[in-house]
């Protein structure tokens, strides 16, 4: 019997795939059934109605693209009367994902969204932060101390901390959300980025600057997702770039437990369907029983050229 | 792996699957002048159940020379649920429409659709006015097809930079539309005339419904004759999508709705959207 679950900190997942913040939400009942995905992960909210930002919010680069949508959010009210009540009728988990312009409003959203439906709290701590001079609380580490520490007392759900990928101490602030309670990580967020069009000269985002997204940002949140699972004991869940299976184990194989997808769903809707298959058919073959086998299987102790030296004969 | 693709695909119980990520094939792409091409495809009959307005979100293909990223929205020109058809034309613009030209009979082109919410003709809208420029007729020949069908009478005042570039002219005809051509090259397409036109149009004839699409000026101008003669109409808009299904919020524009300004998805809540509710940017 092959087994896909995972536990997330005492949240049990029937597979480790599940989507992105901001790249799902019930439209995506249109193309197929939610219940086949291991969580339903909410664009983040935020308290109070936000209209987004200006237009252009996306544009495409090569091999990835650039967003700066702003957070447009309905607000908490909507969010418990309409979104808690459709992502209900699914087995799966529904990890709601928000975010405030300081700690204290912050834990004040959070303790409103515990309600019974929602099974996590994905704090998105990635986004900028109106007290510390338009930074994010994760790109510091006594930053992410300090409104962690409130979010943790605001509620007993499951808090999993998304951390950012613009920070240049992402062990440090890993370790911060792990002191403060925080019963997972995502590693991470989009990567701060621009884009301008040379025939115009304008910047190709209507907020100048934008987070960077899809396979060209792989290889540096993977590498985060690798630091951070070796830095804290909590699980982490990758997020960054996933299109294919071999994302999907490459992360799980640096140590993720789980994985979130995002960008690839943009492109096409039913990846997640896939890759949940394609897991299944993977563990098959190499027979292989249980997630376990794979996550944090990475031989980095035997990453020195040293073998490959000897086999070619040197 | 085959039980979570066949859940997959049947959908949850309490909600039905309406947009399909599929791939259909090329039948033909060719050029119908300077500026437009045409693209039949030869297409799934579920995805085939659409509605006049509504559009598909393609993927294009990646070569050399273009490498498009993100999918393209794409308006359907044309659908034949029967024949297993579906068209669309195209202007070749960028990336994405550069890409698409490359498409040769046989190719693979995946789709995702149908999407949006696309036009309707009330029941006492029985005279109906269509005006377009450029390309935005391919987006009204699906309406203009159903409308002849449900036998109501219809208008098409068609406008262009030339003759050269006047499109479907000769398919409305067929259809038994009574078509108005305008173009720049004769001087007829001037914002005076066109205004003129629709006046004498509205005097002569009635009309109930103004139909378009695109074009802000065109925008601007009908919902200036819808206050002063009391007509009602949809405009289909366009915008720059990401997903198409409605997740990114990418797509979005102000409209009244209600008394207030609101910003709506063009994908989801449109493309067509009430003449009025519209605002021109």
């Amino acid at each position: 019997m092959l087994d896909l679950s995972v536990n997330l900190g005492g949240l049990q997942l029937a597979n480790p795939i599940m989507p992105a913040s901001g790249t799902f939400s019930e439209d995506l009942a249109d193309v197929f059934d939610l219940d086949v995905i291991g969580a339903h992960v909410t664009k983040t909210i935020t308290r109070e109605k936000r209209s987004g930002n200006p237009t252009p919010r996306v544009c495409e680069v090569k091999g990835a693209m650039l967003n700066a949508i702003g957070i447009p959010s309905k607000g908490i009210e909507h969010f418990l009367t309409h979104t808690v009540p459709f992502f209900n009728r699914y087995q799966a988990p529904l990890v709601a994902s928000i975010s405030a312009p300081s700690a204290d409003e912050f834990a004040r959203l959070c303790e409103e969204v515990s309600v019974e439906g929602v099974a996590a709290i994905e704090v998105n701590i990635s986004c900028p932060n109106i007290e510390e001079d338009g930074k994010a609380f994760a790109m510091r580490p006594h930053t992410t101390s300090n409104v962690l520490n409130k979010l943790r007392q605001a509620t007993d759900k499951p808090l999993w901390a998304k951390l950012s990928p613009n920070t240049g101490e992402v062990t440090e602030v890993a370790l911060a959300a792990q002191e403060a309670g925080a019963d997972a990580l995502v590693v991470a967020n989009t990567l701060l980025a621009m884009a301008i069009d040379i025939r115009s000269r304008k910047p190709k985002l209507g907020n100048l600057m934008g987070g960077l997204s899809g396979p060209a940002l792989k290889p540096i949140t993977l590498r985060m997702a690798y630091q951070c699972a070796k830095a804290v004991s909590i699980p982490v869940i990758g997020c960054g770039g996933i299109a294919t299976l071999d994302d999907v184990l490459e992360y799980l194989i640096a140590g993720a437990s789980a994985v979130q997808v995002g960008t690839a769903t943009f492109i096409s809707p039913m990846t997640m369907v896939h890759l949940v298959g394609e897991l299944q058919e993977y563990m098959r073959t190499n027979n292989i029983t249980s997630l376990s086998e794979i996550i944090g299987s990475v031989r980095d102790d035997e990453a020195s050229d040293k073998p490959v030296m000897q086999e070619i004969g040197q | 792996m085959q039980k979570k693709t066949l859940q997959a695909a049947l959908g949850h119980p309490e909600t039905a699957l309406t947009a399909f990520e599929v791939p259909t094939t090329v039948l033909s792409n060719k050029p119908v002048n300077a500026e437009y091409h045409l693209l039949v495809v030869s297409a799934p009959e579920e995805i085939l159940a659409c509605t006049p307005g509504q559009f598909f979100n393609l993927l294009c293909p990646v070569s050399d020379a273009h490498s498009p990223y993100l999918r393209r929205p794409m308006s359907i020109y044309g659908f034949d649920r029967h024949k297993r058809r579906l068209s669309f034309l195209y202007k070749v613009a960028g990336e994405g429409t550069g890409a698409l030209t490359a498409l040769k009979r046989g190719a693979i082109l995946p789709v995702l659709g149908p999407l949006g919410h696309g036009y309707s003709i009330k029941d006492d809208w029985q005279k109906l006015l269509i005006v377009a420029r450029g390309v935005g007729l391919a987006t009204l020949a699906p309406l203009a097809q159903y409308a002849r069908q449900q036998g109501r009478q219809v208008t098409a005042i068609c406008s262009a930079r030339s003759q050269a570039a006047l499109l479907s002219t000769d398919y409305f005809r067929q259809l038994g539309v009574n078509v108005i051509a305008l173009t720049d090259e004769d001087g007829t397409s001037d914002t005076q005339n066109l205004r003129s036109i629709i006046e004498k149009q509205i005097a002569e004839n009635g009309v109930d419904a103004f139909y378009t699409c695109g074009s802000n000026r065109l925008l601007a101008m009908l919902q200036e004759l819808s206050r002063h003669y009391g007509i009602e109409g949809q405009v289909a808009l366009e915008q720059q999508m990401a997903c198409g299904l409605g997740m990114c919020q990418c797509c979005v524009r102000p409209f009244n709705r209600d008394g207030e300004q609101v910003q709506l998805r063009v994908c989801r809540e449109g493309p067509v959207f009430d003449l009025m509710e519209a605002i021109p940017c």
